[in-house]
């Protein structure tokens, strides 16, 4: 078999290593897609009804203070929420599992594979996992009228910058972690609250100056932000490049960091 | 034979942890073909060891080559060749045998359909074809052990690593692993393994070093070893109470050497049976066993403990 004796050649088609470890996570996602599509299904459809055309009942009556009906302005904060949330979950507990318990890491170590084609193989299988929800979600969004450009087809590559950008420091938080009660407090006090104050339901010009600044230095608000400008069209090219240029900063950091954590711990 | 011979060569090897030093300068070469073997307690650092040759650790000091290559350098080109059968499984549980063999084969860029083939004949090299589309959760550890090897020898390796192979195993388990191993060793695969028991190094190895505290006490074939640093015999006595103190030279020149154990004493002689009716007689012990020696002894007679604590 000579496949095996030539397994790298430096430079060309260096996907296909990771392509490898990727494989390995839709395997294991095969058994339960099923749950969790239809959970990506009713996820934005009761959200989106108890916020949007519930609360929504109450926050528009009057005139329109948001300039938009309650439905059109929550839904794009929703669904950003969703890719770092799927982001979030996909990161946490299955890349400490995959370390300390299920040992699927090492596994795939003892092979051709390197550290960095196990980690990007994972975060290639978590973009996925945030593709899928989000296109989902955003097929919702439509159907609730609350696309109002054409400029919303974007939202589907942004989610996955979004998904990116929390994706890589949460695994490197999970591959250095020593107890999974790190990764319990991580969701509690960074992802909850973040979910909540970035604008998602309310304008942060809601919030005290002190936490609003705070919650501009966060890649969800980023992504909330641009995500609605894109859904309701208001985006310009100026505020899109900063939003971007801040997510991929955070992402490129979280990847350099990720790959540390990761070598550490695998590599002892 | 020189290092340019050797698969895989070692000298001044040296491993650490912060300030543990788990491996602590050892030299060792393993010829092509043959089974090698590192016998020692938990802790002597076998699987630190392992785990440089699989090029899963880097090396501290000294050098190492596996295959003509560096490990520092070539680490994946040496996997792709080598097979290694863990200590702790890394079996996903979800996923059918056959799956697990199969993802397995993916890690090393093997086609999906050589790989189907390569399933079966593996799966039936180590008798679970039966089993070939269960989940892997409810396997016995035995069956899970030889899943192992089975996925270890997908990438048909040159060298197959082993760390503690039957650690955990029931008797009969041991036995079925020791037997596929043997079967591989007949077809020309090296392999290298390490384990603290002493029937399993014996059986399967055809050199091994017996290692101890991070360095290598001995090395040699079990014959030879046990040759030299053992007598023929051991006569085991047990004794209700205390056992009364023993001088080797007591014994008129029959017994080299007297080991005192917690739980008994061992005679060290050329003849045991002759040596059992002047034991009883002088000794009065509650009970007596003749056997053979082994590399169990030979651990003894270097280190002063036992294999197994």
């Amino acid at each position: 078999m000579e496949a095996r004796a030539e397994p790298l050649v430096p430079g060309t088609g260096q996907l296909r290593f990771p392509l490898r470890a990727y494989e390995y996570w839709i395997a294991s996602y095969r058994r339960v897609w099923r749950g969790s599509v239809v959970s990506s299904l009713l996820n934005p459809v009761l959200y989106l009804t108890a916020l949007g055309v519930g609360l929504g009942k109450l926050v528009n009556k009057g005139s329109h203070p948001l300039g938009v009906s309650y439905v059109s302005y929550v839904a794009p904060g929703m669904l950003a929420a969703v890719a770092m949330q799927v982001a979030a979950f996909e990161s946490s507990w299955p890349v400490m599992a995959a370390i300390r318990w299920t040992r699927q890491y090492q596994a795939m170590l003892a092979t051709p594979l390197r550290v960095r084609d196990v980690m990007a193989g994972h975060m290639l299988y978590v973009a996925t996992r945030v593709a899928g929800a989000s296109a989902i979600y955003l097929a919702v969004l439509a159907a609730f009228g609350t696309l109002h450009s054409a400029l919303a087809a974007l939202v589907l590559p942004l989610s996955v910058l979004i998904g990116l950008a929390f994706s890589a420091p949460i695994a490197a938080i999970a591959a250095w972690a020593p107890k999974d009660n790190v990764l319990s407090s991580l969701f509690r006090f960074g992802i909850m609250p973040l979910f909540l104050f970035s604008g998602t339901f309310f304008p942060l010009t809601r919030l005290p100056v002190a936490l609003r600044y705070l919650a501009y230095g966060t890649p969800l608000w980023h992504g909330v932000d641009l995500a609605r400008q894109l859904t309701l069209g208001t985006a310009t090219l100026g505020m899109s490049v900063v939003h971007v240029a801040f997510l991929l900063a955070f992402a490129g950091i979280g990847v350099a960091l990720a790959l540390r954590s990761y070598t550490r711990t695998l590599v002892r | 034979m020189g290092a340019g011979d050797a698969l895989i060569h070692a000298r001044g090897l040296v491993k650490t942890f912060g300030t543990l030093r788990a491996v602590d300068g050892i030299d060792f070469d393993v010829q092509k073909g043959e089974a090698f073997g590192f016998l020692g307690p938990n802790g002597a650092g076998k699987s630190s060891t392992m785990r440089m040759i699989g090029c899963v650790s880097p090396v501290t000091a000294g050098s190492l080559s596996i295959l003509g290559l560096d490990p520092a350098h070539d680490g994946p080109r040496i996997r792709a060749r080598l097979g290694v059968v863990p200590q702790l499984d890394t079996l996903d549980n979800e996923l059918t045998v056959r799956e697990n063999v199969i993802i397995y084969g993916r890690y090393f860029g093997l086609s999906r359909r050589e790989l189907r083939g390569r399933a079966d004949e593996l799966l039936e090299f180590v008798q679970l074809s039966e089993r070939a589309n269960d989940p892997v959760e409810p396997l016995s550890g035995g069956m899970k052990r030889r899943l192992t090897i089975a996925r270890s020898l997908v990438n048909e390796p040159e060298v197959l690593l082993l760390d503690e192979p039957t650690t955990g195993l029931d008797p009969q388990a041991r036995h079925a692993v020791w037997d596929r191993l043997f079967r591989l060793k007949q077809q020309g695969v090296t392999l290298v393994l390490t384990t603290h028991y002493m029937d399993e190094a014996e059986q399967l190895c055809d050199r091994l070093v017996i290692m101890d505290r991070g360095k290598i006490a001995e090395e040699g074939s079990p014959l030879e070893l046990i040759r030299r640093l053992s007598s023929r015999e051991v006569v085991e006595l047990r004794f209700t109470g205390e056992a009364p103190a023993i001088q080797s030279d007591a014994f008129d020149g029959h017994v080299s050497r007297v080991e005192v154990l917690p739980d008994r004493i061992l005679l060290y002689t050329e003849d045991g049976d002759a040596l059992v009716p002047v034991a009883h007689e002088r000794l009065r012990p509650q009970s007596v066993l003749v056997r053979r020696s082994t590399l169990e002894d030979v651990f003894l007679r270097l280190t002063g403990r036992t294999l197994v604590d």
